[in-house]
Formats: C-alpha cells, structure tokens, sequence
C-alpha cells in the first residue's frame, strides 16, 4: 500500500513548513489574500459558505486503521466531529480554523498523509477502482500504476500551471468501476496477445458544464511507456490547452476543439522524442512499486460460509446486506464488503469521528489493516473472510453503516451542494435525503433493483449527475431552487451521458418527478433483471417524458 | 437595501458590518445600506478591513426587512446566515437560542 519514500516524507514535511509559514505571515499581514489563496488552495485549503474546508488527499482512495483512526481525531480535535467522503476517493473537514490548518497537516504527515494537489490547476489525486487488488474480475492491481503517477504528477514543475485542474482515473478490471471514460485521462488495464500488461487509455473524457465521455487514443500502451505517454499527453495540454477562458480550459475542449486525429498526432510526436528517455518505466521499478502492494496472505476457504447461510436464512437485513454490498473476491472465502454510508435519510459520504474509529478498529481486526474509499461516497473493506461477516455485520449495525443498499436507488452520490459549497446553486444533500427517505424500505429498493442517483448543486457537477442512470442538476430560477433531470448517463465501460428529459422541477416536484419515473421503469421493464439503465436504452425517452409530462 | 457581508479571516466564520465599523456576527445586527452612494462606502470600509487582515472576500447583499428584522434576500445568504440546513446542530444557528 502507499508509503512514503524518504523523497515523500522529506516534500512532505518541508511543505507543511512552507505552509506554516504562510499562514503565520498572512495573519501577520505579511501576505495578501491574493497572493495567499493560491498557496492555501495547494495545500488543499478552501473558504466555503461558512467556513474554510481542507481536502485531504486519499491516494487512489487507499488506506489503513492508523491513518483512518488519524482523520477521526482531526474531525473530532479540529472540526466538529464529522468528515466528508469525496467523489474524488478523499475526504473534507468543512470548520477548521486558518490557524489550526498547519498543525492538521503535521498530524496527517505523522500518518504518511497530506493535502498537496486536492486542489489548484495541476495533477489532482489519481483515483482508482475501490476493490483493486481484491477484485475477482480484475486483470492486474491497478494501484501500483497510481502511485507511479502519483510519484511522477506530485509536484511535477513543468505541470504545477496547467490551464485547468487534471484528473486521471484508473482501472484494472473490465468492468470499470472508476469511471475512467470521464476523466482527464482513463487508463484501462488489459493484456496484449502475448499476456503483456498495458493500458488503453481515453483522453479528454470529464463532466462539469460540458460533459463528454473521453475519447480512446491507445487500444494497448505498454507499461513500459505509462509515464513517457502520460507525459505526452500532459505536455501537448499545457501548450496548446486554452488559458483564455477557465471555461473551455479542461483537456475535453482541447480534445474537441483540435479533433482527435490530429491530437493524437501531437500526443505521439511527443511521445516519440521521450519514450527512451528518463521516463520509460524499468521492469524492476514496477516491480518494486508492485511489492508495496502486495496482496495480504490470504487462506482459501470455502465459496460457502455456514456461518453467513445460517444468518441469512433468518435475518432478513443481514440477507439484504449479503445481496448487494459484497463484491467477489479473487480469493475463495473471501470477499469485498461496502460499509454505507448512505443511511436513510442520511447525509452521503459523511461519517463522524465515532465511525472512523469503528472503521479503523473493523478494518484491523476483519479486514487485514485495508481500507477504500470509493467514488461513491461509501467505504470499503477489500478483503474479509465470509466466516467473518456475520461479526461484523453486527459491528456495522451498532455503527450505523449496516445499510445494504450498495448499488441501489438510495446509495446516491450527493455533492455538498449549497449547505455548504460557494459554488452551489441549489441544495443537493436534502434532495439526496429525501429520496433516501421516499424509498427507503427495503422492500421497495430491493425491488427496484439497481439505480444510481448522482445529485450536483450546480453545473460544476462534482455530484457526477451528467453519468447517473437518473440525474439531477440543482440550478436557482427566479431566486428559487430548481432540479433539472437527466436520464440515461452511465459511469461504467459503455458510459453514457443522461439527457435532460424536460423542464425542471421545484424542490417540491423533484422527489415525486423521481418517484414517476421509477414507477414508469417499474411498469415497462421486461422482468426484474433488466435494470433502469438497461430498460431506458431499449425504449428510449419517450413513456418517462409522458409519465413526466403527459402526452406532447 | 444591502449590507456587506465577508469571512473572518482567522476561522472563516461568516460576518457582517456593523455600526462603527465593527464587524458582527448576526445577520440581524447588520448595518444597512441604501443606495448607491450608501453602498460603495460599506465596500470601502470592507476593502480596508480586508488588507487589515480581519477578514476576506467582501462583498454586498441584498436583504428585506421582515417584521423589524433584517433577513437576507436569497437562499445562498440565508444559510450563509444559519448554517447548513443539513446540521441544524452546526454553524450560526446552533447558537441561535443564545443570540
């Protein structure tokens, strides 16, 4: 797992430094705010609506109880005794002070952790599938891959002013649960015909107010060449990227904009005058990256656990639990478990310094010290044993994280919206509850199946509404909130962006105008197995827009 | 009718101006300003309160009066005024009782 070289603890440390620093001559005056907020926003230092926000950086949404049980006692010790799980696998502190900030980051680089680069318009936090090195279907580990890009993207001079921020995403299986198609750049791993490990990669895929799915430009990179290409692509961006307009500055336009053969043409001209140089990537270097991965000693067991089929015949949430928030393990009596935290009507991604804690103690004693973040706002425990689940489902239950509702209607990604974001537009988390609420038997989410809901305040779209199955846009109309609904988006490898249905809705029309369109699925699916997605592309807009609307 | 409105620079705590120039941590104990003229002087008392490292990002409101209380006009400002309408037991209005 990630661990900082001697190179990391040392920029580590001399950046929290530097950070003091600053912070002590801007309270002293020394510093402007204008020449200040650059310096706090790379360390990942925001001013919200109420209050300033630290983002803490989670590499590929990877870590263990020690550093978990660290950001409890930060949200408990500095804020007010919650945090926030990101889209982007990290987590945000919403209330601490200026001056408390360089003493947070000493803490987090006591737990080999930090804030660099959650923020600016450079290399963000690479993200990767959340049950990497656990999956049954994955081809390779993608994490070794993101932290060789973390390495390389940390402080990278030549890349620190790029137009617009830059966001890479990686997978290692073939069912992309990183939404790599929306980022920046989204590295597929695959295998050659010769069993050769390599990437395809898709560039200029992302959301915000022009949301595209991002466009193939390798089918097989060699990872011999994973930081000459990446450095490629980057070096054609930060020159030819449009600075002019922060609007149209993100690699997506440039993608647009020059076309994709001709990009691709610049990308591997570039490619070309460095692929022997200092970047190509030796095999003992993977190797050795790969090793801090290794996977833990893992016994094989049974695929069957008496102990869960015992459970499960008479606990009716535990079955709910065992239905949708395990993934299959690449190990025989092992499997992956989704910690919710997304309980009915609850706040998604928040936890509160008392979960941490109980995350932290669960992964240690269940989970062999791992745990993820993932993109949708839940935790991970890649690796437990089945024998174990019935424990610790107990342990989740006490905790409030018991929900099993991973993948269903009311496991939906929520940005922080205008109860908190200075750049919202309309409230998401209370649209998210709602929801939550109106569905949240489980009965009800069980027979709708899966349906992921993805919620943004405003058209920056950090919710990842343009990629839910059902979206919704938080927009101000006349001064008053107003929901725009998509369908149709997808996240995953045929992704999709959802198209506005209609006209939008009140805060009061919106959770009805949902419910509508789930009873419609529900009347129209071909059986219990075609899902909402599934359903909406075989017949199109058609009966949810009359549902909506009535017939035109 | 407007008031002015920015972050304590130390904690970020959200404020308001005041008479005297004193900056307040109450919507309702907002100074307010009526016009033009009015409003570019509450900026500039803003502007010089900024480079005196008392707060930032200062800038004008709209708000109403509602039965002789000043109340901010829009959503944005008014839970910047309360405090996430997701934490009741977060943020200005947690204090509310008190105030």
């Amino acid at each position: 797992m990630y661990r900082y070289d001697e190179f990391d603890a040392s920029f580590v440390n001399q950046r929290t430094e530097q950070f003091k620093d600053q912070v002590r001559r801007r309270m002293a005056g020394e510093l402007s705010e204008d020449e200040f907020k650059p310096l706090r926003l790379m360390n990942g230092l925001y001013l919200q609506l109420h209050a300033y926000m630290l983002r803490v950086a989670i590499p590929y949404g990877t870590l263990n109880g020690r550093q978990m049980r660290k950001l409890a006692h930060i949200a408990r010790t500095y804020d007010k005794g919650y945090g926030h799980f990101t889209t982007r696998q990290n987590i945000q502190f919403n209330w601490p002070k200026l001056e408390d900030t360089p003493k947070i980051l000493e803490e987090l680089a006591e737990v080999e952790m930090h804030a660099i680069q959650t923020s600016g318009n450079c290399i963000r936090n690479v993200t990767a599938d959340h049950f990497a090195g656990a999956a049954a279907d994955e081809i390779a580990d993608p994490r070794p891959y993101a932290e060789i890009l973390r390495q390389w993207s940390s402080l990278h001079p030549e890349f620190s002013f790029l137009p617009r921020k830059f966001k890479i995403a990686i997978t290692g299986a073939p069912n992309d649960r990183a939404a790599v198609q929306v980022h920046d750049i989204g590295l597929q791993l695959t295998r050659n015909e010769a069993g050769e490990i390599g990437f395809e990669v898709f560039v200029g895929g992302g959301l915000g107010r022009t949301p595209m799915i991002g466009r193939k430009v390798r089918d097989f990179l060699p990872e011999e060449d994973l930081l000459a290409y990446s450095e490629a692509i980057l070096r054609v961006y930060n020159r030819y990227g449009r600075r002019d307009n922060k609007y149209k500055a993100r690699i997506k336009i440039l993608v647009h904009e020059t076309g994709l053969e001709d990009l691709k043409a610049d990308i591997e001209g570039e490619f070309e005058k460095i692929r022997y140089g200092v970047l190509r990537l030796p095999d003992e270097e993977v190797r050795r990256i790969e090793a801090y991965f290794a996977p833990p000693p893992l016994e094989v067991g049974s695929d069957i656990s008496a102990k869960v089929e015992v459970r499960r015949e008479t606990d009716a949430a535990f079955a709910q639990f065992l239905a949708h928030n395990l993934n299959p393990h690449r190990v025989p009596g092992y499997t992956s478990v989704t910690l919710s935290m997304k309980p009915i009507g609850g706040i998604p991604g928040d936890a509160s310094d008392a979960q941490m804690d109980v995350i932290a103690d669960l992964a240690e004693r269940y989970g062999q010290d791992e745990i993820r973040i993932s993109h949708e706002q839940n935790v991970i425990l890649p690796h437990v044993k089945l024998d174990d689940l019935p424990a610790l489902f107990d342990q989740l239950v006490a905790a409030d994280i018991a929900e099993g509702n991973a993948g269903l209607i009311t496991d939906i990604i929520a940005c922080p919206g205008m109860d908190y974001c200075a750049l919202a537009t309309a409230r998401s988390i209370p649209v998210a509850q709602r929801i939550s609420e109106r569905f949240g038997t489980a009965e009800r989410q069980a027979e709708i199946g899966e349906l992921k809901i993805k919620i943004s305040g405003c058209i920056n779209a950090c919710g990842h509404h343009h990629v839910g199955h059902i979206g919704i846009l938080g927009l101000e109309k006349k001064g008053e909130e107003f929901y725009q609904v998509t369908l149709g988006g997808s996240a995953n490898e045929n992704a999709s962006i959802g198209e506005i249905v209609g006209r939008g809705f009140s805060s009061e029309e919106v959770v009805d105008a949902i419910e509508t369109l789930v009873d419609t699925y529900l009347g129209l699916r071909s059986g219990k197995d075609e899902t909402f997605l599934d359903a909406y592309r075989r017949v199109g807009e058609a009966p949810f827009k009359e549902a909506l609307y009535g017939a035109a | 009718m407007k008031v002015i409105t920015a972050n304590r620079l130390l904690d970020g705590d959200v404020v308001w101006l005041g008479e005297n120039d004193v900056w307040v941590e109450r919507v309702t104990l907002a100074r307010t300003f009526d016009g033009k003229d009015a409003v570019a002087e509450g900026l500039s008392i803003g502007a010089a309160a900024e480079k005196d490292q008392k707060v930032v990002g200062v800038y004008e409101m709209d708000v109403t009066i509602e039965d002789g209380v000043i109340v901010p006009v829009r959503l944005r400002e008014r839970i910047r005024a309360k405090g996430p309408t997701t934490h009741p037991q977060f943020g200005k209005q947690a204090q509310a009782v008190s105030a």
